[in-house]
């Protein structure tokens, strides 16, 4: 008769024995790095002290406090996530509306669709780079196509009539460009607030399908009698989306949310190989600056103070999204 | 399904409906293709051809010069290589020493489980702009520059938190009765994981390898930073890095068939495997 103590400590030992490689490396290649960021963001290492570690307590922290470029790239970056993963999360859920309705060639639909989210980003950076090309790109071609000269010319006389739902865009023109609005052939990726916005494009592109597959897994976990009983009670297709879809797909949007913002924020092969964080730092993001610090300038002990940072304000926005997720929990198993 | 219902305004309206959906599946479609496609009719370009203003949207001359230029004045068959074998290295280094630790994070009882498995999950959400200070350190104090093992290590380790949520998520699905009977056979627990459960799993190892390949063999920062050396690149840097002899004459042909070659293995995979990453990144993601 095997003693119940020995068999349990040796489950334990088992256990153990099994996961200790993971673990292991996970400390090495994800808590090391992290903690080492702390340790040295106390330090001042660059080439004014030959690289060598010098104690500057909290240096490099009053440093940032006063570095421009750091609070640009910080601004540069809460915009580019910001925008990017509203419309990501907007196409995203229209796209897995799509591809959770029934119709031939579903599945080919589905292939092709999440085909955006595993390509690898820096060669979609290079796809996008291309279609923006300012002189062959082949999006000022079929802009050029349009009579935009003549839309501009008009807009700035009032004479232009737009239909309903567009009359905001001219609006929104006037508040993005506030001092002239460009004119073709764009300067996509030369051009401060134009390139921000190509990067975002291209982002969403890369992007969107991911956020699709996500919410589309919750679609089908909804019940479709759900939606059948709410129609007999005479709602529409539009009340029964806002009534039911969105309620119960809410854990699913906020981990896509949660996901794709902490991507966004560290958002790296896309910029360094669309436009290296110009023109004139109009696109830097935190991790280009980053990267800058230490690859470019070697400056080991301030680089390590700019990671601690984005460090944390992941770990707050993980924070709040578990925060919203366990009350949500909560909600719908009281509900239930 | 309402659609089919007799009625003559239902009718209408779902005709109406089809048409919609037919519309927003097309606009789906065009949405992600469009891009690929158009990098692929520019590697097939001759060269006056990419560079003619208006564009040309159907070309009547196609070349294969810009893909016979990869292979023979650059090392593209070595990036092919290296990315293939940094990335089939890893998944499945991966796989051995995730699948385990997953086994165990779903069927043994272990103090600090939950604390493991919170870690787990928080870290798939680290950009790894904030590991690449504190690996580049590593690499350096161990001369591991300009070695496979700078880049196999890390990629194992950023797929294992992936690979250990999706195949503990399978373990759970699993039924006891399995293990128990095997343990009443007499096997030990490595044993009965080695002979009885591992074939059973392999429908799961294989839906995580894929995502895992796909991670490694998109990889840039890493493998920007690590490897300097030009005949160790992996295709995405050397790709981001295809440059002319002077600053005004971009090879966007070579660039371009650089990308077509680079994505070629994903495609495949996709075309192949779409369900099972649909359902891999899903259980990676949203259970756990």
């Amino acid at each position: 008769m095997p003693n119940l103590n020995t068999e349990r400590s040796r489950e334990r030992l088992t256990g153990w024995f099994l996961i200790a490689p993971a673990l292991l490396l996970l400390l090495l290649v994800f808590a090391y790095p992290i903690g080492r960021a702390f340790w040295l963001s106390l330090f001042t290492k660059n080439l004014g002290t030959n690289l060598q570690p010098v104690f500057a307590g909290a240096g490099n922290y009053s440093r940032m406090m006063g570095d421009g470029r750091f609070w640009q790239s910080i601004w540069n970056t809460t915009f580019f996530t910001a925008i990017a993963v509203s419309i990501e999360m907007i196409l995203g859920m229209g796209v897995a509306l799509v591809l959770n309705q029934t119709f031939r060639g579903r599945g080919l639909a589905r292939t092709i669709a999440i085909l955006p989210w595993a390509l690898p980003t820096a060669l979609i950076g290079l796809t996008w780079t291309w279609i923006f090309n300012d002189q062959y790109g082949v999006l000022n071609d079929m802009l050029l196509r349009l009579p935009i000269l003549e839309w501009l010319e008009q807009l700035r006389s009032g004479t232009l009539s737009l239909p309903r739902f567009l009359r905001w865009f001219p609006i929104l023109l006037r508040w993005i460009f506030p001092n002239s609005i460009p004119v073709p052939p764009f300067n996509w990726l030369g051009d401060p607030t134009l390139a921000m916005f190509a990067t975002i494009a291209a982002d969403i592109w890369k992007t969107t399908s991911f956020v699709a597959i996500l919410l589309l897994a919750g679609l089908q976990s909804i019940p479709e009698d759900l939606y059948e009983a709410h129609a007999i009670d005479g709602a529409t297709p539009f009340q029964s989306f806002r009534q039911i879809t969105l309620p119960l797909l809410m854990p699913q949007i906020l981990i896509a949310v949660l996901f794709r913002f902490a991507q966004s924020f560290g958002v790296f092969d896309l910029i360094k190989v669309m436009t290296e964080g110009g023109p004139a730092g109009a696109t830097e993001m935190v991790s280009i600056y980053i990267y800058a610090t230490v690859m470019r300038y070697l400056d080991f002990g301030y680089g390590a103070a700019l990671v601690v940072v984005t460090f944390l304000v992941l770990i707050v926005a993980v924070a709040i999204a578990t925060f919203l997720l366990s009350k949500l929990r909560t909600h719908i198993s009281g509900a239930q | 399904m309402t659609t089919d219902s007799p009625s003559t305004p239902a009718q209408s309206s779902g005709s109406l409906k089809g048409l919609l959906l037919a519309g927003s599946v097309f606009l789906v479609i065009l949405f992600s293709l469009a891009p690929v496609l158009w990098q692929l009719l520019t590697s097939l370009k001759v060269n006056e051809d990419i560079s003619q203003v208006p564009n040309i949207y159907i070309p009547l001359r196609y070349t294969l010069q810009h893909y016979a230029e990869l292979l023979s004045r650059r090392p593209f068959a070595s990036y092919l290589f290296n990315s293939s074998l940094v990335a089939i290295t890893s998944t499945l280094l991966c796989l051995g020493i995730g699948s385990p630790a997953a086994y165990a994070l779903a069927r043994l009882r272990l103090p600090g489980e939950q604390i493991i498995l919170a870690a787990v999950l928080i870290v798939t959400l680290f950009p790894y702009i904030l590991l690449f200070l504190g690996l580049l350190e590593i690499v350096q104090v161990l001369h591991l520059a300009n070695n496979y093992l700078a880049l196999i290590i890390p990629y194992t380790a950023i797929n294992l938190p992936l690979t250990i949520l999706v195949m503990r998520s399978f373990f759970q699905q699993l039924p006891r009765d399995l293990e128990d009977a095997a343990k009443v056979d007499g096997y030990n627990t490595v044993q009965m994981l080695w002979q009885i459960v591992l074939p059973t799993t392999l429908p799961a190892l294989v839906t995580t390898g894929i995502l895992a390949f796909i991670f490694a063999w998109n990889e840039f920062i890493f493998a920007l930073t690590f490897i300097t050396r030009e005949s160790m690149k992996t295709i995405p840097v050397a790709a981001a890095q295809i440059g002319g002899s002077s600053v005004f004459e971009i090879p966007y042909g070579p660039i371009a068939a650089a990308t077509v070659l680079g994505t070629i293995p994903l495609v495949l995979l996709v075309l192949f495997f779409q369900r099972k990453i649909i359902q891999g990144l899903t259980a990676g993601a949203v259970k756990g």
